[in-house]
């Protein structure tokens, strides 16, 4: 026996006119950017600096940077992890920053702290895209 | 740059628990409590889990 519960649907309250999805983007490329579009100012600075420091924190830890080329199960999650961060990412490919192989424990913590500031970075930027959406209340 | 191990605890907590308690509650009282609770909970549960590993060295 099935019963028919309809939940109340919140009604959406928009918070910006810009596209939910141009934030997404904008949060996940820049830490904390989809919440300075929606003008929570301290939300968006708090979240850059976290996301920012643990990123830089993990390469100053001599942490491991992972490509895309790799065969390795877990160093292809790890790379998901790390492409969170966005243009944080491609700054680090690019300046070639990070350490191709982990060799002490601290270097191994650093490569964690870049994986879960690419982490955290993706729950920031879907944070802020239920905001523009409405789905989350403020 | 070298760090302690508890250094590592602490910072890694510090900034999890900062996004957490932003993106995971609405209200920015709560958003403080609830980063404070992360907090706690990243930095007893390593504790508690050294202690463990500890223990069972031994």
């Amino acid at each position: 026996m099935t019963t028919n519960v309809q939940a109340p649907v919140r009604a959406a309250q928009k918070t910006t006119t810009l596209p939910p999805t141009l934030i997404l983007i904008a949060g996940w490329l820049i830490p904390g950017a989809g919440h300075f579009l929606l003008k929570k100012w301290i939300r968006g600075l708090l979240l850059f600096i976290s996301i920012v420091a643990m990123f830089g924190i993990g390469l100053a830890l001599k942490g491991k940077i992972y490509g895309p080329n790799t065969a390795e199960l877990l160093d292809m999650l790890n790379f998901a992890g790390d492409l969170g961060a966005g243009l944080l990412y491609v700054l680090a490919r690019v300046f070639d920053l990070g350490h191709a192989a982990v060799q002490i424990a601290i270097a191994d913590y650093g490569t964690k702290f870049i994986v879960v500031a690419g982490l955290l970075n993706v729950i920031a930027a879907v944070d802020a895209h239920s905001l523009a959406t409405g789905r989350k209340a403020s | 740059m070298t760090i302690s191990h508890f250094g590592a605890v602490l910072l890694f907590s510090l900034f999890t628990s900062v996004v957490f308690g932003i993106t995971q509650r609405s209200d920015p009282k709560r958003m403080i409590r609830f980063g404070a609770f992360c907090f706690a909970l990243f930095v007893g549960g390593t504790i508690a889990a050294s202690w463990l590993m500890w223990l069972i060295k031994h």
